[in-house]
């Protein structure tokens, strides 16, 4: 992936020097044409295209961005009612996620969007302890989580 | 026009901040108060800044990249610190709030530990 991006960022460059004009605008559309170029040589040479992790990321900040914004509105609700009717817990939430960095994503988003606060780590990494402001029902929270994140996270790192 | 969407944009950010002030009063126990605090503040800071930063975009013709900075390190900074004071809070001993359902992590608590709750639920019944 990193041979990609600096095959891309190469020929962004060649095509600045073929211009001879070496503006912020000239590499943009250089990078442009690379994207192309790569994603022609990707059915040659076989390899994983990367323009498609960086879809995933963009996907994911769209989940995200809606979460937060589906979260704050549940959030206005509790705090606004006038008895406190929630229920708090903390609740173990497993993941499938292996590699500390997918973890430490993974904790940091369900930490952003209201709602959900992780608190601590198993020994092993895979076990997230999530304070939860709200839990009418355990196992339907543990599969919310599992589905929003988990599968996004994946389809940026695999 | 593009003035009324900037000011959307600053009250939006505005309202979600007080609500976080009026969560962080209402709710009762150290974890809910942090949930007030970071979380509405998240919503609330974003918006703000997307509101000065479209100010200065369009009304000063001004590209600032450290203004949208800031989104990162708040985005950066927020859970990382809500972590830490929950897990330290939760580790010597201060209790959940009485309408909570369930505690799953004390239970993996060393037994040292383990004792520091019930001797605060003791204190807090007595």
């Amino acid at each position: 992936m990193a041979f990609q991006i600096l095959l891309n960022l190469l020929i962004a460059v060649v095509w600045m020097a073929l211009q001879n004009s070496y503006t912020p605008v000239d590499f943009l559309f250089g990078y442009v044409v690379g994207i192309f170029v790569l994603l022609i040589l990707r059915t040659v040479l076989r390899f994983d295209f990367y323009m498609r992790r960086v879809y995933a990321v963009f996907k994911l900040f769209l989940l995200f961005s809606k979460e937060l914004i589906m979260a704050n509105i549940d959030m206005i609700r509790i705090v606004l009612s006038p008895k406190l009717t929630n229920k708090p817990g903390i609740v173990a939430v497993p993941t499938r996620l292996s590699s500390d960095w997918e973890v430490t994503l993974l904790a940091s988003l369900i930490s952003l969007t209201p709602g959900t606060l992780s608190m601590d780590f198993s020994e092993d990494g895979r076990t997230i302890y999530i304070h939860n402001i709200d839990v009418p029902n355990r196992e339907e929270m543990i599969k919310d989580i599992q589905d929003k994140f988990e599968k996004a996270i994946l389809e940026v790192t695999r | 026009m593009i003035e009324i969407l900037i000011s959307i944009f600053v009250l939006i950010g505005g309202f979600f901040s007080l609500l976080g002030s009026i969560g962080i009063l209402r709710l009762k126990d150290v974890y809910g108060r942090i949930h007030a605090a970071t979380k509405s503040a998240t919503l609330g800071v974003v918006a703000t800044i997307t509101g000065t930063f479209l100010y200065f975009l369009i009304i000063d013709g001004e590209f600032s990249g450290n203004i949208l900075l800031t989104i990162l390190f708040v985005f950066m900074t927020a859970p990382v610190a809500a972590h830490i004071i929950s897990r330290s809070a939760h580790r010597t001993g201060i209790k959940l709030w009485e309408q909570s359902t369930v505690d799953e992590l004390v239970d993996t608590y060393p037994e040292k530990e383990r004792q520091l709750h019930q001797q605060a639920e003791k204190t807090e019944r007595s």
